[in-house]
């Protein structure tokens, strides 16, 4: 018990240090952006018919001309207190337009991270239980293939194949255009997120894939698989009394990892399908240095991965009885 | 002795690994050639080689489980007739049984119990487990054990319990008991000696040829992938009676007769001498130990020695 206390504890420490670090480099990268956040969100034109007075105040809405350590220390103690701050471009609470995007995001990223385990661990599988067979090569050669091709390039090969020749799905945004809110039916959210989800999944396989294979090939070559052969086991038994045992700790521990890569995937892929997601929202933050949204998106996400990586670790001593029961773990 | 039904006949065989080296173009590493063993019904060979002369493989090759890039030569008769890689895998785990080295051959993540009935559920596996586990003097619990659980005790009858969930005719054990003390080395022998009296083969592979001794009924000499010797376990009472200048030199070697090694080390695969691969070594080396030498019968064994009388 005290073992696992010390291990919350030193987890949490370290969550601690890895969010306060990646939001003082996300600060500290928009306050070097060149952008001039009233150029970019306001217009040349605009700005051109305003007041010095209006122009001051804009300005300090904006945060410029303020010094970065400060404005930084300003947010982070509010931060603190709860109060993730107002959103510039939005001009709502941060937490208020995160809990939307990440409403339309999770349908996004669950299929993605669902369809793209399950999928690859089966390709794995059964490509490292037949390795050197054409089987093993045609999947393989497909995760090898996928694996280099840029998920923006297959995005639009996706778009035009299903949204343009087929017109089979909708090209983009979350809920079909001009819509009520109301009158937006499970349905309609599931047809919008195919198209993205379908490209985060197919990047996602082919990582889970090979990572899969090599373990399942290491289990077959292993003493314990040689010695079930030498006991007359074969194919299916092999599978089912060792293969499948073997590999769900590493495929699992894995999947719980590949979290922050579909968060990654996510913010091209939906910048592509005008997907109204979080990964859109950072994108919009970004470019027009609406520094406390960016934060906000980027603390959460990162506590999330964070997460995926702190179940990962916990996986193994509760699934493997070597470190459950020996106690050598956690 | 009475004609006891030969079981197992191994004839020549040889394994040959292929490699590709850089430039060279493909190798074939030889690291079994001509290997004879013969095991009768009720009987216990042991084969005794030193490490990294090719014992494992020899086990390997009877159980059908070689590398992939290995071709197997020469002739397997088991009862008499051919055992085909066919036959292999349909045998092995029932009449043909290995008993591994140690509990690293074990799946770690799969409970004693069922790892041992291979998955299986069923009340007559469950209830031939019991039986086994008790007539070795294992607690049922064992069982829900996972092998990291097992103390050094009860790994070995572990072990051997996994061969007897078949029907095991022919017992191949391949270096069963390594770094045991003496008293738990005839303890785990003395189950596989049981085997054999209730009509079982069981071929013992080890380098402890003071093991091999205290056991067997005969003892198969094995130097650098070759049989050498093969001789009656009386045969080694004394060095007069034994027939290889080898077998002489691991009978010098034991305690009771002085600990005297022959100097030299068995040579590598890659880099055999033409004729007799003791040649280097011999002091009885002549010319002829150039040519290819024949396994021929000497005083009821075996010897592959021209000079052996
Ligand atoms: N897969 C392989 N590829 C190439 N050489 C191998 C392979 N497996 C074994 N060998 C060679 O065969 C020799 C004999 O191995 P092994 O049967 O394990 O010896 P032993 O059991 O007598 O210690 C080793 O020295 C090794 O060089
Ligand atoms: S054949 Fe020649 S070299 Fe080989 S053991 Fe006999 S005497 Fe020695
Ligand atoms: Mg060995």
């Amino acid at each position: 018990m005290k073992q696992h206390l010390l291990f919350l504890t030193k987890q949490a420490v370290r969550m601690m240090l890895l969010l306060i670090c990646v939001s003082i480099a996300a600060f500290f990268l928009v306050s070097l952006s060149p952008v001039d956040p009233l150029q970019a969100n306001i217009g040349q034109a605009a700005l051109g018919s305003m007041s010095q007075e209006q122009i001051a105040k804009l300005n300090e809405y904006w945060g410029v001309g303020q010094p970065a350590a400060e404005r930084f220390l300003a947010w982070a103690s509010d931060f603190f207190r709860g109060d993730m701050g107002l959103s510039l471009l939005y001009r709502r609470p941060v937490s208020e337009v995160i809990a939307v995007k990440f409403a339309n995001s999770i349908w996004l990223l669950a299929i993605a991270w669902v369809i793209s385990g399950a999928v690859g661990f089966c390709l794995g599988a059964l490509a490292g239980m037949k390795q050197g067979t054409w089987v093993d090569k045609a999947i393989k050669g497909y995760s090898l293939v996928i694996a280099s091709t840029p998920a923006f390039w297959l995005a639009l090969v996706l778009l035009m194949v299903f949204a343009v020749w087929l017109k089979a799905l909708p090209v983009g945004l979350s809920v079909p255009i001009g819509m009520e809110a109301a009158g937006v039916t499970f349905a309609d959210r599931i047809r919008h997120a195919i198209l993205p989800a379908l490209t985060l999944s197919i990047t996602g396989i082919s990582n889970i894939t090979l990572h899969t294979r090599e373990k399942m090939i290491d289990i077959m070559e292993s003493d314990y698989v040689l010695f079930a052969r030498a006991r007359g086991e074969s194919g299916w038994s092999i599978f089912k009394n060792h293969g499948f045992r073997n590999v769900i700790l590493p495929a699992l521990t894995l999947q719980f990892a590949s979290i922050s890569e579909i968060f990654g995937g996510s913010v091209l892929v939906e910048e592509i399908f005008s997907y109204p997601g979080l990964g859109q929202a950072a994108v919009t933050a970004g470019i027009g240095s609406d520094v406390p949204l960016l934060l906000g998106i980027t603390v959460i996400s990162a506590a999330i991965v964070f997460g995926g990586n702190l179940i990962a670790n916990m996986l193994y001593g509760i699934v493997d009885p070597r470190i459950r029961k020996g106690g050598a773990g956690l | 002795m009475d004609e006891k039904k030969i079981i197992l006949e191994i004839q020549n065989l040889s394994v040959s690994f292929q490699q590709y080296d850089k430039g060279f173009g493909r190798t074939d590493l030889d690291v079994i050639r001509d290997l004879n063993v013969t095991i009768n019904e009720g009987e216990m060979v042991a084969v005794v080689g030193s490490s990294g002369s090719g014992k494992s493989l020899l086990a390997h090759a009877v159980l059908g489980i070689l590398p992939y890039n290995s071709v197997l030569g020469g002739t397997i008769l088991y009862d008499g007739e051919e055992l085909t890689q066919k036959r292999k895998e349909e045998l092995r785990g029932n009449e043909i049984v290995l008993v591994p080295q140690s509990v690293a051959f074990l799946d770690p993540l799969m409970k004693i119990g069922p790892q041992i009935r291979k998955g299986k559920n069923d009340s007559e596996s469950k209830r031939k487990l019991d039986r086994i586990f008790e007539g070795y003097h294992l607690k049922q619990e064992v069982q829900e054990l996972y092998p990291f659980e097992l103390s050094g005790g009860m790994n070995r009858r572990v072990l051997v319990s996994t061969a007897m969930m078949g029907n095991p005719r022919l017992v191949i054990a391949d270096e069963p008991t390594p770094g045991l003390h003496m008293k738990m080395v005839r303890r785990v022998m003395s189950h596989f000696r049981e085997l054999a009296d209730q009509g079982a083969g069981v071929l013992l592979i080890t380098h402890d040829l003071e093991q091999a001794l205290e056991v067997a009924d005969r003892v198969a000499v094995f130097y650098a992938g070759t049989t050498v010797e093969d001789a009656d376990v009386k045969d080694f009472a004394r060095e007069e009676t034994l027939r290889h200048p080898y077998s002489k030199a691991l009978w010098r070697a034991l305690p009771q007769n002085g600990f005297q090694f022959i100097s030299g080390t068995q040579p590598y695969v890659k880099e055999l001498p033409k004729g007799c691969p003791f040649g280097p070594r011999c002091e009885y080396f002549c010319e002829a130990c150039e040519r290819e030498i024949p396994y021929r019968e000497v005083r009821g064994g075996k010897v592959r020695c021209i000079s052996a009388e």
